[in-house]
């Protein structure tokens, strides 16, 4: 008879200490492994594309110029996922909050006149801060006052965003829609923020965006909140355990604004970032389509909500897509490389299960010869199904 | 009296034995060669001071750790075990002071969850419920196996617990600490499971603080200290009392303090007073009725009651983490706020909540954290906004040194051995002289000399002018600390007593609902 082998998972007695780190590049390397077996079962040359990948992504000037354009809103958006999942509190609506940052940021710099880039740019960050944060303060006061859950909410409101975006630029004469020219009055599109205030680039040959930038010192600073000051303190304790956050004395409710708040105006900052570096004025279809928010879930993920891990990722996953768009072609189409990306995080994500646990297969004898091999706990070797038999 | 090794035994009596075994977790050695027989037939104490490796000894029989270096011998062959459930298979359960049942489930329910005996047949529920009822008939266990987890004590869901060993073919059962959740009469039931499980030829390992228990219940005992074998003996043969087995832990005699009855506490204000205080449980059903208590400055109340009367309650209304329902609570002449934990502190209450891991410590923060956990707002901490982690671990330091805690200002609170943990919650709240300190069952998890410096840090707090109350089920300590008795039942004070003189069958029919004048006692 035909017996399927048992699968089981284990929970590791002990997981070793570096496996936790070292998951996510082991799994990289095993996502671009089978990935390249799935090319290669393609009939395509997987070293020839992995190379040709590499190049258009990291390799000149150019290219790597792209990978950090790409990955610029999704370091703040990966930002603002981290600041919130990594005290328990699901906040999916960083789309949203990035939208309605960019519509407060692009009102600002509408309305600025020559006042130097400093100060505009403040104002532009300022104003995409207020705007995401507010937006996310719905989610966390509902939770707070009525208790709804915040996964729902925020995933609600990131499809009103897109409306409102739309609803400013195609359905009225709004403050921000362009009413210059007869051509924009045909097919609308959003007023251009003063050219004084564009934000700059920096780096000769190599384009580094304002915008990661910015995003690098909110990662070094956010670490630096964790780790050394009280509020972080209240967040770190909070996220071990909300119980003894309150008997701690923590405004638990307060703190949990707070958090969302906070997370609101990073992903804000991302939209502003959108209007400043690259746009320079609201863009609702291209804000729609990207999916920064959603894929700063990944980015975050992918480095379990480490904010000085989320740069990183965010460079993996924006050279990724920007792979994407370059290679693709008739003999590449976009869906093989999608499989790749897709691999890449299914993978990440499951090694975080396996670092609590171990996969066994089959069964075991029972007993063995001395628990000399303890201790080794990548010794997943076949074990035993937790009991079968008749005992009556 | 202590026989130095035990007498020689043969081998194929053992059940369950561990030769040399160590284990190591980062700068401290749990275990080291530790030898351990339990015999078939007899009930098997494991003592030893807090941290001294009881249960990692423990949990290496059943699976959860590997040793670094020794054996696990099951009738005389090696066995290497990678999990609890290889364990299970080899007839050995562990019951842990963490019940793992399915509260929304029944009795019967939990006992085969999860249980591959019956795998690819239909759940026979009438089956299973009656060859459950005749599991507790055998072995003195009254439970009814159509009742739901959430509604049975703590007492009854450790039943369950263990019928669930018994039912999967349990040879050797190990309890770490059953009875520091018991009453006295639950106490008393296990024991005679217990010892009927032992008359039917199986083996118990017992690890327990209260030294009585283990005279009155065990066969042998084996002494661990510092992860060594340091001493054993053989209870049947030899005439070892509990005060004989706490100079086997601890080398030296211990003499319990108690309250000096002579310091006069005069007239002063109270520091914490309770007037007719309501509150209810999260589901909506009555948890404190009408609670009119007082507490001066230097007394140390103590509450009596069967657990689960609404000392929960009691305790979590002064310190502000539920809402009361009715009544006015004063802090320092004070009106406190309702539901304020914040507000509470900062008028100076320490709280020593009974759930230590959950409520009082943050168990995936460093030690270092958790001694910090409500002072992190004070001053001298920091400097603005920034926490100070040079001032932190110097307190931390400070705190471990005088409560004795073994552990590491950098150890994650979750590694700390049960009693040691516990002694960081005492030292952080005790260490914030505070004026007024709600305490539950302080020495619950202590071993003996632990237990000893917890009371007298408390008499020491009372003597400088701290207002204590006091929850604990157990009455003995009560009557040695408290200098007045406050009797809680059904989330009602039925009393309250001068500790002097103070009878303690008086108080148990107090506990179990009665007044004071059924007592036939006036009230002072
Ligand atoms: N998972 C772990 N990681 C690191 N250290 C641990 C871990 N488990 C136990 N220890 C350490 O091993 C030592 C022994 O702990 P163990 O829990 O066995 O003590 P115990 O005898 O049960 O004490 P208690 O009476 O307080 O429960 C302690 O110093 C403890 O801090
Ligand atoms: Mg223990």
């Amino acid at each position: 008879m035909l017996r399927l082998p048992e699968i089981h998972f284990e929970k590791r007695l002990k997981p070793p200490r570096w496996l936790g780190p070292a998951m996510p590049p082991i799994a990289v390397l095993a996502a671009l492994i089978i990935g390249g077996l799935i090319l290669w079962a393609s009939g395509r040359d997987p070293i020839d594309i992995y190379q040709r990948m590499v190049r258009v992504s990291f390799t000149n000037p150019g290219a790597l110029s792209a990978t950090l354009v790409a990955a610029t809103p999704l370091v703040l958006t990966g930002l603002a996922a981290a600041i919130t999942f990594r005290m328990k509190v699901w906040n999916i609506g960083a789309d949203g909050q990035l939208m309605i940052g960019a519509v407060f940021a692009s009102a600002a710099g509408i309305a600025l006149d020559e006042q130097g880039l400093a100060v505009s740019m403040t104002v532009m960050i300022i104003a995409g801060m207020v705007g995401g944060g507010l937006w996310a303060a719905i989610p966390a006061l509902l939770r707070v006052y009525l208790n709804t859950s915040e996964v729902l909410t925020t995933l609600m409101l990131n499809y009103i965003a897109p409306l409102i975006l739309f609803y400013l630029i195609f359905s009225t004469t709004s403050y921000w829609r362009d009413l210059t020219t007869e051509g924009a009055r045909v097919f609308p599109r959003g007023k251009t923020i003063l050219e004084g205030a564009f934000w700059p680039e920096y780096g000769g040959g190599v384009v580094v965006p304002f915008g990661f930038i910015l995003g690098i010192v909110l990662a070094v600073l956010l670490t630096v909140v964790v780790r050394s000051t009280r509020f972080g303190f209240q967040m770190r304790v909070s996220a071990d355990s909300p119980t003894a956050g309150r008997y701690a004395g923590i405004r638990t409710a307060r703190l949990l604004v707070l958090v969302m708040v906070l997370s609101g105006a990073v992903a804000g900052i991302a939209g502003a970032s959108q209007i400043g570096d690259f746009s320079h004025r609201l863009e609702p279809k291209i804000l729609q389509f990207a999916v920064f928010g959603y894929t700063g879930i990944a980015v975050a993920a992918l480095v379990r909500y480490h904010p000085l891990g989320v740069v990183v990722s965010a460079i993996l996953v924006g050279a990724l897509s920007n792979a994407g768009l370059a290679l693709q072609g008739p003999e590449l189409p976009l869906g093989l490389i999608g499989v790749n990306q897709g691999l890449i995080l299914l993978l990440v994500a499951a090694s975080e299960v396996s670092a609590r646990y171990k996969v066994v297969v089959g069964r075991r004898p029972r007993t063995g010869h001395g628990a000399q091999q303890a201790g080794g706990d990548l010794d997943g070797g076949p074990a035993e199904e937790p009991a079968s038999g008749g005992v009556s | 009296m202590t026989a130095a090794g035990a007498p020689t035994r043969d081998q194929d009596r053992h059940t369950v034995s561990a030769r040399g075994v160590t284990k190591a977790f980062p700068g401290v050695v749990a275990n080291d060669g530790v030898d351990f027989d339990a015999d078939r037939g007899e009930v098997h104490a494991l003592l030893g001071e807090n941290g001294s490796g009881k249960t990692t000894l423990c949990k290496i029989l059943t699976g959860l750790y590997r040793p670094d270096a020794g054996q696990v011998l099951v009738g005389g062959d090696t066995v290497a075990f990678r999990s609890p459930a290889d364990a299970y298979e080899a007839g050995i359960f562990m019951v842990h002071q963490h019940f793992s049942l399915v509260s929304s489930m029944t009795v019967a329910e939990n006992v085969v969850l999860g249980w591959h005996r019956d795998k690819g047949r239909v759940f026979n529920r009438r089956q299973v419920e009656e060859e459950v009822a005749r599991a507790a008939e055998r072995f003195d266990m009254h439970i009814d196996p159509r009742a739901i987890i959430s509604r049975l004590s703590v007492g009854e869901r450790q039943r369950v617990e263990i019928l669930k060993a018994l039912y999967r073919g349990a040879r050797t059962l190990i309890l770490d600490e059953p009875t520091s959740v018991l009453t006295p009469q639950e106490a008393e039931q296990l024991f005679v499971s217990l010892r009927r499980m032992a008359a039917e030829g199986e083996s118990v390992v017992f690890i327990s603080h209260k030294l009585d228990e283990v005279t009155a219940l065990c066969d042998r005992v084996t002494v661990l200290r510092h992860g060594r074998v340091s001493g054993s003996a053989d209870l049947r043969t030899s005439r070892v009392d509990a005060r004989g087995l706490a100079r086997m832990m601890v080398g030296r005699d211990i003499a319990f303090s108690r309250r000096s009855r002579v310091d006069a506490l005069g007239d002063s204000e109270p520091a914490l007073e309770l007037r007719d205080v309501s509150a209810v449980e999260a589901h909506g059903t009555l948890a404190l009725h009408e609670v009119t208590l007082s507490v001066r400055p230097g007394e140390i109340l103590g509450v009596a009651g069967v657990s689960g009367n609404g000392q929960v309650a009691l305790a979590e209304v002064i310190a502000g983490l539920r809402k009361r329902t009715a009544g006015d609570v004063t802090l320092q002449g004070k009106p406190l706020p309702s539901g304020n934990p914040r507000a509470a502190a900062d008028r100076g209450l320490a709280y020593v909540p009974e759930d230590r891991l959950g409520t009082g410590l943050a168990p995936g923060l460093t030690v270092a954290d958790n001694c910090v956990l409500k002072a992190y707002r004070q001053r001298e901490l920091g400097r603005g906004p920034f926490l100070s982690r040079i001032r932190i671990l110097a307190r931390t330091r400070r705190l471990l040194k005088a409560f004795d805690v073994r552990g590491t200002a950098e150890s994650l609170v979750r590694q700390l051995s049960g009693g040691n943990a516990q002694k960081v919650l005492l030292a952080r709240e005790i260490s914030s002289e505070p004026q007024v300190l709600v305490v539950a069952t302080p020495t619950r998890g202590l071993d003996v000399s632990a237990m000893e410096s917890i009371r007298s840090i408390l008499l020491e707090a009372a003597a400088g002018g701290a207002a204590i109350l006091m929850i604990s089920e157990d009455l003995a300590e009560i009557l040695d600390l408290a200098d007045r008795i406050a009797v809680i039942s059904r989330g009602r004070i039925q009393g309250v007593l001068e500790a002097d003189g103070a009878d303690p069958t008086q108080v148990g029919v107090l506990m179990m609902g009665g007044s004071l004048e059924d007592t036939g006692v006036a009230a002072p």
